[in-house]
């Protein structure tokens, strides 16, 4: 397993992926440092969650380097790719809860599965994540009785038990009312002055990107057509991002 | 005439990815098995599932099949003279072969699509790769203790099935034929050996291994949403009797070659 410290949290390196000749990454290559929140903007099926996925190595790239917190992670075994996904956190664009465990024992499960921490402890934590997204008093219901936006908070809090190094946001605010994605937005927010300062949020919510990023970046046909500073992809001259602003970007 | 060859070409690229995946779930446990965590709980929970699951089925399945052996034995076997031979006949084919076969194709039915339901609604709700992301190891926190629970819940359902098989033959003599219950058991306990019942509990423990391997290959396979979620338990049903019937087969010719 090759390790290198100096490197920033998330290193792409011409990164290809192709699904039964169908190809989604196509080139691609991202750095993100320590204390950014990068939005990466693109139409749907322009393959933003495909991105995600090959960094957290939930999918192994067919060509190119993928470096997570200082670590080479394609071409690891499952096995060796735990202990680096331990520290990254992944928050599902249906939240991906547990549905035969309550809230709590939701929230709860990385400390069971990765710590030894006592009862008390444990709820403590679970208690003060909860807090955090604005969910106390959720404890004893199931996931099926919850709303989408409270569903949404469950699964943020899970991933922030553990107090990842970098968290992955998969269109957090998708099928969300106004209401829940602000609140969503602000607890991204909440978060870089917190918990976790380093984030990348896959979304195609442009106000949602206005919020909570420090850069943006266009995915387009499987590459990114520009990255940089939100305000200078909103001043960009860049086709592909004007019309991306527009909502007239096509893809294919 | 493409158009078939492009069916037998599919068809042949998803046998081959299916027997391949197995093999590599297979390979994948065998890696995981001996790393900690252990999930001794969830092992013991496996257990409670597929022996409460599928113990009534077996059972009731294997009393009528031991009625039925005898019933049929006992009627032609009078014809050339053989009747006091019913229930070694009937312990021969319980013990070496309907005894574990019929519990591997019951359980292994009920188990293995009951298997492939659940992990198929985790896959596609996300919930294995929210494990997954989470740092969790898949393979041994869902897949091992099945498979674990199943080597251990086969051969004793297969036991408890071998016994209430051979009470429903004597059942059968006893009662239809009005044969002596001692007779019955003693020429049971005169012809049939301990061999005869170990190869049978062997069986049933590749068995066991066979099918949990097929429902927990399916339902991590299962793509496609709810649909392919039917799909892939109505698939698992079929795979897990031919896979017994078939390497039942090449089971007992091994076994004979061995033990013989």
């Amino acid at each position: 397993m090759a390790a290198d410290t100096g490197r920033a949290v998330v290193d792409l390196r011409d990164v290809w992926k192709a699904f039964d000749d169908k190809p989604v990454l196509q080139g691609l290559s991202l750095t993100l440092e320590k204390g950014t929140t990068l939005a990466v903007m693109g139409g749907s099926g322009s393959g933003k969650t495909v991105l995600l996925r090959t960094i957290d190595g939930l999918i192994a790239p067919d060509d190119g380097e993928v470096w997570l917190l200082g670590t080479r992670i394609d071409g690891l075994r499952e096995e060796q790719l735990l202990p680096v996904r331990r520290r990254a956190g992944y928050v599902f664009q249906g939240a991906a809860l547990f549905d035969s465990l309550s809230v709590f024992e939701n929230v709860a499960f990385p400390l069971r599965e990765h710590t030894r921490l006592g009862e008390g402890e444990i709820t403590d934590r679970v208690h003060r994540s909860l807090a955090l997204v604005g969910l106390p008093d959720t404890d004893d219901l199931l996931p099926g009785a919850l709303s989408g936006g409270m569903r949404k908070r469950v699964g943020i809090a899970r991933t922030l038990i553990v107090e990842p190094e970098v968290v992955f946001f998969d269109e957090p605010t998708a099928g969300l009312d106004p209401t829940n994605s602000k609140l969503v937005a602000e607890l991204i927010n909440e978060l870089k002055k917190g918990v976790c300062d380093t984030s990348i949020v896959v979304t195609h919510d442009l106000e949602l990107a206005d919020a909570v990023a420090d850069r943006m970046a266009i995915l387009y046909q499987g590459r990114f057509a520009e990255v940089g500073t939100p305000a200078e992809i909103h001043r960009s001259s860049n086709r592909i991002v004007r019309d991306f602003l527009a909502g007239e970007l096509r893809e294919g | 005439m493409t158009h078939a060859t492009n069916a037998v070409g599919r068809y042949i690229r998803e046998s081959v990815a299916w027997y391949g995946g197995l093999g590599l779930l297979t390979a994948q446990v065998v890696r995981n098995i001996a790393l900690p965590p252990h999930y001794f709980a969830l092992v013991a929970r496996e257990i409670d599932i597929i022996g409460v699951r599928s113990t009534a089925v077996a059972l009731t399945a294997a009393l009528f099949t031991g009625m039925v052996l005898a019933l049929q034995t006992a009627v032609n076997m009078a014809r050339f003279g053989a009747e006091n031979y019913v229930g070694p006949v009937v312990a021969l084919s319980i013990l070496r072969e309907l005894g574990p076969v019929l519990t591997a194709i019951l359980v292994g039915g009920k188990v293995a699509s009951g298997i492939t339901a659940e992990l198929g609604s985790m896959k596609v709700t996300e919930q294995i790769d929210a494990l997954r992301a989470l740092g969790v190891n898949y393979v041994k926190r869902l897949i091992v203790p099945r498979l674990l629970a199943a080597l251990l819940v086969f051969p004793l359902v297969t036991i408890l099935a071998d016994f209430v098989g051979l009470l429903g033959g004597m059942i059968v003599s006893v009662f239809d034929r009005d044969v002596d219950p001692y007779l019955y058991w003693n020429t049971i306990a005169y012809w049939v050996v301990i061999r005869d019942f170990l190869t049978g509990l062997l069986k049933s423990i590749v068995f066991g291994f066979l099918v949990t391997l097929i429902g927990c290959y399916n339902g991590l396979a299962t793509e496609g949403g709810t649909e392919g979620l039917g799909r892939a338990t109505t698939d698992t049903v079929v795979e897990v009797a031919m896979a017994v019937i078939i390497s039942d087969f090449f089971l007992t010719k091994l076994l004979i070659i061995l033990f013989w």
